[in-house]
């Protein structure tokens, strides 16, 4: 066992698959210099800059997986995927179903997601619920360092495209450039246990659409990914001592869903709560309703998700997303 | 209009002073995530916005503070946005990135190219509703690649829409040199679109002024739209904090943590062959390389300065100019902090 913080843990796993599989190359904008760790390994040719033109270098990464590489393809940020969402929905989504099943586009797309650091509503989204709507694509969202690279390897592997978002608050190098780098003076709400943990010593595979329980509790299921994982655990934990076992399920696939777990889970305690960073209408914490009624599961069910775009002033961000304190009172109430 | 460059520097001082603040308030941590200054883009922004009216419209990027400045936007309500305050301009809810004045029709963007497409629509709306107002759009040169603005310069070609694109070209898009994944040249682009294509000194307040006026007027009186190109330095390098200026200002800090996970991987087993991996070292070195070499570092690219050297012929006027705006802004700056969040 190793310790790796989150970002270096993906970029670890990446390296260990690079070097397995001379099909994969990353690029993006500022690649040379975010990934530089990679290019003095693996050389310019397999870790390249691009200009600013997501829909040209996301177009030309779906149609390189489908003729033999396997491109790793960096967005900024998914917010920045509005300008280039084409080459996802219309095309990697559907070369398998269009070509009869005979051809898919093994790309996988990584981009740092989320907020809680203060950069407003176009650079904080969570949108893993706007991409899973779409048929044909895969979308992880790791909570861990072991889950970060292990799925990274996974995404490597599969043959269809695949999204795979980091967390910036997960993420030491993301919140070190975009808030952190060159002054001590501000404070995000990193959750320890997601920035920074075991890894092993060789990546394995973290199967695709495979759900984890970090806590067992009988009293509800918490169901949630990413960050919200880490802010339901913090609930669940102050919840203990009042008499409430809560048990907490992350995802770590949002598509394909592991209804099965879910519904096992929420069967037995009789109580759903989705604790959801992207937005609340149309989405992950619906999606979830809908798997335990389709099962014939009646329970209690609430939602802690971002209803709003996300304010710029930190004080109000924090109010919005979901935190320890919507979380402990939606509980509270679904328990009386 | 006769050039008056005594307001033109008052113009680009505000701003400077302003954005000196901004950057304070960050470093104290007043403000939490990103922070991009326009700092050594002045002379470019002041030599544009002075040209505008009321109807006219502003597209702004990820730098569009100083423009709303000059544009008469109050640096109270500014500031107070900027720290999160609910009696900011636009309630705490936008942020540096995301300024909107409905009264000045400016609207910013921190979705790169997305100026574009905006100052297209503003151009578009003048038309039908503001005949001779015109919209204008700042840009950087990354954003030249960015298929929207691309397309938005030719729509506004074919419709022959009043729009001034204005791109301030300081040769970076972050970390990347543009001149590594641009190809051919910016000006010959937009003339390729049958649009008029300016250089110009984005430092030279004067000649940026002229430039934008010519272009200005010719879009006033139904000419169309031109491309004005303008080269410029920041200060600050993309944002503040940024990592390349981090490690050439202070190496002995910043380069630990760069070079022993970089030396690692260099030397780990399993990768290329030795002479790529020296290939992609030398493509880091590049970059900060060309970061020490910059001319970001030299204050003669100060457009400022360069404006004070021709003022100085009346140090009197100058030395007293400079303590009114130093005047107001500590005006403001006690008015922003006395008020506390509301
Ligand atoms: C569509 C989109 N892609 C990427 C980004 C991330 N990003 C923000 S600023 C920037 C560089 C912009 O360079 P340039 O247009 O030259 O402006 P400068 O920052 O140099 O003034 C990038 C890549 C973004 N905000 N939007
Ligand atoms: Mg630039």
């Amino acid at each position: 066992m190793r310790t790796m913080f989150f970002t270096q843990a993906i970029d670890d796993a990446l390296g260990q698959a690079m070097a397995d599989d001379p099909r994969i190359v990353l690029f993006g904008e500022d690649i040379p210099l975010l990934r530089r760790n990679l290019l003095v390994r693996f050389g310019p040719k397999r870790v390249r800059g691009a200009p600013i033109s997501e829909s040209a270098f996301l177009g030309a990464g779906v149609a390189a997986a489908m003729s033999g590489l396997r491109p790793v393809v960096e967005l900024y940020m998914v917010d920045f995927l509005g300008v280039c969402m084409d080459a996802l929905l219309n095309h990697a989504a559907k070369v398998e179903a269009f070509s009869g099943g005979k051809w898919t586009a093994p790309v996988v797309v990584r981009a740092p997601c989320g907020g809680g650091y203060g950069d407003g509503g176009q650079h904080e989204q969570s949108l893993w619920g706007w991409l899973a709507h779409v048929p044909g694509l895969t979308i992880l969202v790791p909570s861990t360092p072991a889950d970060a690279g292990g799925l990274m390897l996974a995404a490597l592997q599969h043959d269809g495209p695949v999204i795979f978002l980091e967390h910036k608050l997960l993420s030491e190098t993301w919140l070190e450039f975009l808030g952190s780098g060159g002054r001590r003076t501000v404070q995000f709400g990193v959750p320890a246990e997601g920035a920074k943990g075991a890894v092993p010593n060789k990546w394995e595979p973290v199967p695709i659409g495979k759900a984890v329980f970090r806590r067992e509790g009988s009293d509800i299921t918490i169901v949630s990914v990413g960050v919200g994982v880490h802010r339901a655990l913090e609930a669940a934990k102050i919840l203990e001592t009042e008499g409430i076992s809560a048990g907490v399920l992350d995802l770590r696939t949002v598509s394909p869903l592991d209804k099965t777990v879910v519904c096992e889970a929420v069967a037995k305690s009789g109580r759903l709560l989705v604790v959801d960073e992207d937005y609340e209408g149309f989405g992950l914490s619906g999606e979830l309703s809908a798997v335990v009624l389709e099962a014939g599961i009646s329970c209690k069910y609430a939602r802690v998700c971002t209803q709003t775009t996300i304010p710029y002033a930190r004080h109000l961000e924090d109010q919005i997303l979901p935190n320890k304190q919507r979380i402990y009172a939606s509980i509270r109430k679904l328990t009386q | 209009m006769s050039l008056d460059l005594w307001s033109l520097y008052t113009l680009m001082l505000k701003s400077r002073l302003l954005e000196e603040a901004i950057a304070r308030f960050w470093y104290d941590g007043l403000i939490s995530g990103e922070m991009h200054l326009g700092t050594g883009e002045e002379a470019i922004i002041a030599g544009v916005v002075a040209h505008l009216r009321d109807g006219d419209a502003m597209a702004l990027d990820h730098r569009g503070t100083s423009a709303l400045l000059m544009r008469g936007v109050d640096p109270v309500l500014i500031l107070r946005e900027l720290l999160g305050y609910e009696d900011g301009l636009c309630g705490g809810r936008g942020g540096h990135m995301h300024l909107f004045s409905k009264e000045h029709l400016t609207a910013s963007s921190g979705i790169v190219g997305a100026e574009g497409p905006t100052a297209v629509g503003f151009a578009l709306s003048a038309q039908y509703l503001r005949p001779g107002a015109i919209a204008t759009a700042f840009f950087g040169d990354g954003a030249m690649n960015q298929g929207m603005l691309m397309e938005s310069i030719n729509l506004a070609s074919a419709w022959n829409l009043p729009v001034l694109f204005v791109c301030k070209d300081d040769g970076w898009a972050i970390t990347t040199q543009s001149k590594q994944v641009t190809g051919g040249d910016l000006g010959e682009r937009a003339r390729g679109l049958g649009v008029p294509a300016v250089e110009v000194d984005g430092g030279d307040v004067s000649a940026v002024w002229e430039a934008a006026g010519r272009a200005i007027e010719s879009a006033r009186s139904g000419q169309g739209p031109t491309f004005l190109h303008a080269r410029c330095v920041h200060f600050e390098g993309h944002f503040l904090g940024f990592q390349l200026i981090r490690m050439v200002r202070a190496p002995f800090r910043e380069m630990p943590g760069i070079t022993i996970p970089l030396t690692l991987s260099f030397l780990h087993s399993g990768g290329a062959a030795l002479h790529e991996r020296l290939e992609g070292l030398k493509a880091v070195l590049a970059a900060v390389l060309a970061t020490l070499r910059d001319p970001r570092r030299d204050s003669a690219n100060d457009p400022l300065r360069r404006a004070r050297t021709t003022l100085q012929s009346d140090t009197a006027r100058l030395e007293e100019l400079e303590e009114q705006v130093e005047k107001e802004l500590s005006n403001v700056l006690s008015t922003v902090l006395a008020g506390g969040p509301s």
